[in-house]
């Protein structure tokens, strides 16, 4: 699935500090059951976002008015654990946010977002809570991430720090190029490997 | 150099490595079920790719179907509608299907190993995370997101940075009433939810070697729960006395060339893992869990931990006692439950049954309990009743349902309703994870057993002696 290539963004970020946020959050099972990817913006965080009736929970930071239009989300640590449900980064992606940004991201969550063109970028804890602190002070903070020079800046104060992604995976998000694309121009390669395997 | 059984299976599988990249990772053997893989085959389509080794992939149902009654058509449209699609999507692509009703129809990774489609030293993987369970055998096994579904589907092959290793070791013999599922969450509690993050894991030690394959699978189930990659075992004669005969095994010759391999399937004396852990496996009790998370598990006896005994977390940590209202120092012992749930890819196979009806034999389910009995397939529904297990089971009081995920991810109509407590032998006791504000309590099936006959959260041993 094509998705927007990502260079350099600057965003104000909505602030998730809760720690372990696993994917049965992020969208519940029962919203599991289309045949196509979409609209899963409507069901991301279905049940910390609205009450039972239907009505938003209004402290919740994803319905905060100050935050509105963020593309960037920062979350606590080990963010994403759980099920390998794609529909994790779908509906991360279809909310709106490019990047997430955790001090600890759990792997198969990891791995969906970059093939999906969410960009997670694992920070130390003290950067992380430094974010945080910037964003509880004052809403409309930015933070600029730079992922051709692999550095994430809060922007007010210049404070910042690098972070690692592979080259491979790097070139991939900066272009808008999936795994696919990368098999099928090798897949003579693989045809000739799959006649080694005992079975 | 040494090498340890994960390099000996990984290293095989690389087709390529890519320069500061992942590599290029074969795969043996693809699990597809209908939740994961419909938008697989969308994305398949609209490249005008095709699946380029129909052979290797292999489809059940198990995720979205009735628990009851499945010989009727699927109520629900929804979950209908991606039954329809696996069975077209296979049947399209001459991918082998095993729908409602199937006599080797159940969990996909229950019917995995059953129908000899997980050997040792394959690579195994499926959209769904549990998928570590086949590292049981030997395999490299592990889950997977919808766009390396299509990857698999397309090309036999994903893009994957190789894992670092961590062998976790377990000595000495377990006690009265403690299971292969008590093993598995004092681990995780250990190691806590996300412990082994980044890590894959290899179980070494006598109480793995002692355990039936059954309760190997259970363990490499759970690997996930602490964050890792996935878990493997080394085969040994118990796993091919489990995987011979089976209907895709290899057979004669082909049997033999396999053994060859599979006993070259060992870590090395002096091989080096990034990591190691070991524990003591008489320090184990009956676990249970108490929080929002599998690594907030602890023996049944104990009481939850305060907050301050914790090292940080706090907020997060009460924001799940609270979701769960239970206070801090709480004994969990004689806290009144409303269901059971005996089942999943964790706890659903013929030896959970037995332990769950060695305790429920000759006494009654509890008024105020009701439980799901869910067996993890038909070859175990089979097994159930050759053994005359559904007899005790319907004696007690009991009913013993058809196959399928069922509450583990209430995706179907087994949900527990909000604001119940349910004591279930799955794997996840996230916020909701078995329908909207229900609350979990992970154990073994012999917790689950013993609660369901008193009411309340008993210690299984105080009914074994
Ligand atoms: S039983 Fe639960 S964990 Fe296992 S395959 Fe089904 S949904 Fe996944």
């Amino acid at each position: 699935m094509a998705y927007d290539k990502f260079g350099v963004l600057t965003s104000t970020a909505y602030p998730l500090p809760t720690e372990n946020v696993d994917t049965d959050q992020i969208i519940p099972a029962r919203f599991l059951k289309a045949t196509e990817r979409v609209d899963f913006d409507v069901n991301f965080f279905r049940d910390w976002r609205y009450n039972q009736d239907g009505t938003p929970k209004v402290d919740f930071p994803l319905n905060k008015e100050i935050y509105a239009g963020s593309k960037i989300l920062v979350g606590g640590r080990n963010f994403g654990s759980g099920s390998s449900r794609e529909h994790a980064a779908w509906s991360v992606y279809d909310f709106g946010l490019r990047c997430v940004i955790s001090s600890a991201f759990a792997d198969i969550f990891k791995n969906n977002c970059l093939n999906v063109g969410v960009l997670p970028v694992q920070v130390s804890a003290v950067f992380a809570d430094t974010l945080f602190a910037a964003i509880m002070a004052d809403p409309k903070t930015e933070i600029n991430v730079d992922l051709p020079n692999q550095k994430v800046t809060l922007v007010a104060t210049g404070q910042s720090e690098s972070f690692v992604i592979n080259t491979y995976k790097k070139d991939n998000m900066l272009n808008g190029f999936d795994d696919i694309d990368y098999l099928k121009n090798i897949e003579g390669e693989i045809t000739e490997f799959a006649k080694t395997r005992p079975f | 150099m040494a090498n340890t059984l994960f390099d000996k299976v990984w290293d095989s599988h690389v087709v390529r490595q890519v320069k500061d990249g992942p590599d290029v990772f074969f795969i043996d053997r693809h699990f597809i079920h209908e939740v994961t893989s419909p938008v697989a085959f969308l994305g398949l389509e609209s490249r005008g790719n095709s699946v380029v080794y129909p052979g290797r992939t292999f489809a059940t149902a198990d995720h979205n179907t009735p628990t009851i009654n499945q010989h009727l058509p699927v109520a629900d449209p929804l979950s209908a509608n991606q039954l329809d699609a696996l069975e077209n999507n296979a049947a399209k692509h001459g991918i082998s299907h095993w729908g409602l009703g199937d006599e080797n129809n159940g969990i996909v990774h229950v019917v995995g190993p059953e129908n000899g489609i997980t050997l040792p030293g394959a690579t195994i993987v499926c959209g769904d995370s549990h998928t570590s369970t086949h590292g049981a055998f030997g395999a490299i096994a592990f889950g997977i997101g919808t766009s390396e579904v299509e990857m698999v589907l397309s090309t036999q092959c994903i893009m994957q940075p190789k894992p670092m290793k961590m062998r976790i070791n377990v000595n000495g013999k377990l006690g009265l009433g403690v299971t292969p599922k008590d093993v598995a969450l004092y681990i995780i509690a250990k190691q806590t939810t996300s412990g082994a993050t980044g890590y894959f894991v290899e179980y070494a030690g006598d109480v793995f070697e002692d355990m039936s394959m059954e309760g190997r699978m259970t363990v490499c189930n759970l690997s996930i729960e602490m964050g890792a990659r996935g878990g493997m075992i080394a085969p040994d004669a118990k796993t091919y006395d489990y995987i011979k005969g089976r209907a895709q095994t290899p057979k004669g010759a082909d049997w033999d060339k396999a053994m060859k391999y599979w006993e070259t399937l060992y870590t090395e004396e002096g091989a080096a893992f990034d990591i190691e852990h070991t524990y003591e496996a008489s320090d184990i009790e009956p676990m249970i869990t108490y929080g929002t998370n599998p690594g907030m598990g602890m023996g049944v006896t104990n009481s939850i931990p305060t907050a301050e005994s914790l090292e940080g977390g706090v907020e997060t940590y009460r924001k799940s006692l609270g979701y769960m209202s239970f206070n801090e120092g709480d004994s969990m012992i004689g806290k009144e439950i409303d269901f059971v749930f005996l089942g999943s890819c964790t706890n659903g196979r013929i030896e959970d049954f037995r332990g769950f009806c060695s305790i429920v034999k000759g006494r009654k389910k509890a008024a105020n309990v009701t439980a799901w009995l869910v067996p993890g397939s038909h070859k175990v529904v089979d097994q159930i009743k050759e053994e005359g297990l559904d007899k005790i089971i319907t004696d007690a009081g009991f009913v013993l349902r058809e196959p399928g995920c069922s509450a583990c991810l209430a995706m179907n109509d087994d949900k527990i309703p909000s604001g119940k407590l349910s004591v279930s032998t799955s794997n996840r006791n996230f916020e909701g994870r078995q329908g909207p504000g229900s609350r979990t309590l992970l154990a073994s099936p012999l917790v689950a057993a013993a609660s369901a006959v008193q009411g309340v959260v008993t210690d299984p041993r105080t009914l074994l002696v």
